[in-house]
């Protein structure tokens, strides 16, 4: 079962939530896109429903609500560690479900990836609640069918927008304290895409082979790719991070320990004391990425990294296809029979 | 509260020892003795954090070697004994000492490799009657570059010990110049299934003394080697130290080599 909304009255819902939720959603910011005349659309704390653009897709990934592009991890005075105060307000996002599968990568990784977990994300990531935005065709660069994250029931509340309607499922009865008692009933589930127009073949389940790693279809990466790290800083599940000292200017005695978001493409990601770096021709830097995101994180977690929202693509300057790379992967694999078949 | 791994706890230093002109011993109060062959994250606040190996471990205390190479290094460099130093960890696998019992091993180290296997050395010179037999092989720069020159005097009293130098630098008193590798095959192995080998050092040294053993007769398999990598966050999370499927903070440093060399950086 499912309720039915008039948009005044999930406006009016809106409104409520805001007392106890900081709501955040897809927010367009006029002219401030890529190109001359385009928008940019990211997530933002949404005022009203007119706020959320729920019809097209956005430029960044929801990542940063609960990985924050920078964070303070501590703040030093003297040889003090003090942590941060803590915020305690309940989030609620509007996100998609390959975005959802995409949190539950980030969740795996700064959770469940060896013995301790990340008590900053833990702590933002237990406020958050989800309102999955029905999605039932996707985009011009989705494919997430391909890479099995179309569906999820990880949420608390569905919706699908309507012209002048807004329906819902609820999960978490939570929200429903927030409903009107006039609100009419409905039969309503929210579906899922079920067909991108691109698809991709994954090369699933195999063991690669060395040649793999050296062929030559990485080479023309070497010079297409310029490390700019947008492919890694738009694409929901890449978790990777750095941490640095700062001293404030005006007092060398007082600083901060931050983390901020570390890009595998952009130079220095490897470089060790003594000039010693790893992978230092952007093919090279192409192909782990890839692998990470369709092979290595498979092996050790049991499902394939990238869930297919097609941002990388949406948004390297130098046009590289990722989806199409991972087609000719799969194709190169199949010629050289590099890859064995593990039953 | 939830625990923070991140935190880091403040350790006092007890002594600090001069070792080249670049490296210095630091030995730092600790309450549980780590495991041989993990390291942790050294931290100054307000400079940054850096992962460290134990070299050297003993009641209540454990020994970092630390090169002054960059901000970090250099600010414990500036510390003194009664310093307070900031600690997280111990990290990492260790060594699997029980594998070695009773076998015949040696034990390679390439520069400032030595210092990770130090404490092996120490564990083995006490404990002598765990393995079958234990042959060293360091190979250092320059003279002037050899680190724990006592210490490898002492072992050389009960270890069968291979001593190089890449240049003597006209000051080198020693008997052998020239790569490791060029040594490997001066070591008498013993047969297959009773060999074990560390290699331990920067990575084209582990490369190509593994490449020698192999070459000698030793299978991947025997080869134990401790592996560097970037590292940040030393718990698996920052990704720095990813190679294929393996994050070296989680599931090295230490590998066997037969998977080592499946390993795609
Ligand atoms: C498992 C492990 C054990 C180590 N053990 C020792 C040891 O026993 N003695 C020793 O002298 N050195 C050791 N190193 C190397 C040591 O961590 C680097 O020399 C140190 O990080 C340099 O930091 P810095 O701030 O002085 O230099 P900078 O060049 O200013 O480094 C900046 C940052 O780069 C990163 N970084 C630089 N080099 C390395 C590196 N080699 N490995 C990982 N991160 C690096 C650090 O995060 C550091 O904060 C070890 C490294 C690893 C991974
Ligand atoms: S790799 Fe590309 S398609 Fe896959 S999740 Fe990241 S941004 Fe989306
Ligand atoms: S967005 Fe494109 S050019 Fe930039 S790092 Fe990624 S692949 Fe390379
Ligand atoms: S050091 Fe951060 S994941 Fe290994």
């Amino acid at each position: 079962m499912g309720w039915k909304f008039t948009e005044a009255a999930f406006k009016d819902l809106i409104v409520k939530l805001k007392a106890d939720y900081t709501i955040l959603g897809p927010k367009r910011f006029v002219g401030q896109g890529r190109f001359s005349d385009t928008d940019l659309i990211r997530y933002d704390e949404i005022e009203s429903l007119d706020e959320i653009v729920w019809n097209e897709k956005s430029t960044f990934s929801p990542k940063e609500v609960v990985f924050p592009i920078t964070q303070t991890l501590f703040y030093f005075i003297e040889e003090k560690f003090l942590e941060p105060k803590l915020d305690e307000n309940k989030i609620l996002i509007f996100l998609r479900p390959c975005d959802i599968n995409g949190i539950r990568r980030l969740d795996t990784i700064h959770l469940r990836n060896g013995p301790q977990s990340d008590s900053y994300y833990a702590q933002l990531r237990e406020r958050v609640r989800f309102v999955m935005m029905e999605c039932m065709e996707g985009f011009d660069t989705c494919f997430c069918v391909s890479m099995k994250s179309n569906i999820t029931s990880d949420y608390d509340m569905a919706v699908r927008f309507g012209d002048d309607e807004v329906l819902a499922e609820v999960k978490n009865d939570d929200f429903t304290r927030y409903f009107s008692l006039d609100l009419p009933r409905v039969e309503f589930t929210p579906g899922f895409v079920q067909e991108n127009t691109i698809k991709v073949t994954v090369p699933d389940g195999g063991e690669i082979s060395a040649g793999i790693y050296n062929h030559d279809m990485w080479n023309e990466y070497k010079s297409r790719c310029i490390a700019c790290g947008r492919c890694n800083t738009t694409c929901i599940t890449c978790s990777c991070h750095t941490t640095t000292d700062i001293f404030y200017d005006d007092n060398m005695r007082a600083g901060e320990r931050r983390r901020t978001w570390a890009c595998c493409h952009v130079d220095g990601f490897t470089d060790m004391a003594g000039g010693i770096s790893f992978r230092k021709d952007n093919g090279s830097r192409m192909r782990f990425k890839v692998l990470h995101k369709i092979y290595d994180y498979n092996k050790r977690f049991g499902e394939h990294m990238c869930v297919g929202c097609g941002r990388c693509d949406d948004n390297c300057p130098e046009y590289i296809s990722y989806s199409s790379c991972i087609n000719r992967l799969s194709q190169v694999i199949q010629e050289t029979d590099a890859c064995v078949k593990i039953p | 509260m939830r625990e923070n791994p991140m935190m880091p706890k403040p350790h006092k230093v007890i002594k600090i020892d001069l070792e080249t002109d670049l490296e210095s011993t630091f030995r730092i109060e600790v309450d549980t003795p780590p495991a041989l062959g993990q390291f942790y994250m050294v931290s100054i606040p307000r400079i940054g954090e850096m992962p460290i190996s134990i070299s050297g471990i003993g009641p209540g205390w454990v020994d970092m070697t630390i090169r002054n190479v960059g901000k970090v290094s250099r600010a414990v460099h500036s510390l003194n004994e009664k310093s307070i130093l900031f600690l997280r960890g111990p990290y990492g696998n260790g060594f699997p000492m029980d594998e070695f019992k009773g076998r015949h091993l040696v034990i390679a180290a390439g520069g400032s490799g030595i210092a990770p296997v130090r404490p092996l050395l120490e564990h083995y010179y006490r404990n002598p009657d765990e393995v079958d037999k234990l042959d060293l092989l360091f190979g250092f720069k320059t003279p002037d570059d050899i680190l724990f020159r006592q210490d490898i005097d002492r072992w050389k009293s009960r270890f069968d010990t291979i001593l190089t130098v890449d240049d003597a630098c006209g000051i080198w008193e020693g008997e052998c110049v020239g790569l490791i590798t060029e040594y490997v095959k001066n070591i008498k192995l013993s047969e297959y299934d009773k060999m074990e080998i560390v290699i331990v050092g920067p990575p084209v040294m582990i490369k190509f003394t593994a490449a020698e053993f192999i070459r000698q007769g030793v299978s991947e398999e025997r080869i134990v080697v401790s592996m560097e990598r970037r590292m940040s966050c030393g718990l698996g999370k920052c990704g720095h130290c990813k190679i294929s499927e393996y994050y070296i903070c989680l599931d090295g440093p230490v590998f066997r080599y037969n998977e080592a060399v499946k390993l795609v950086d």
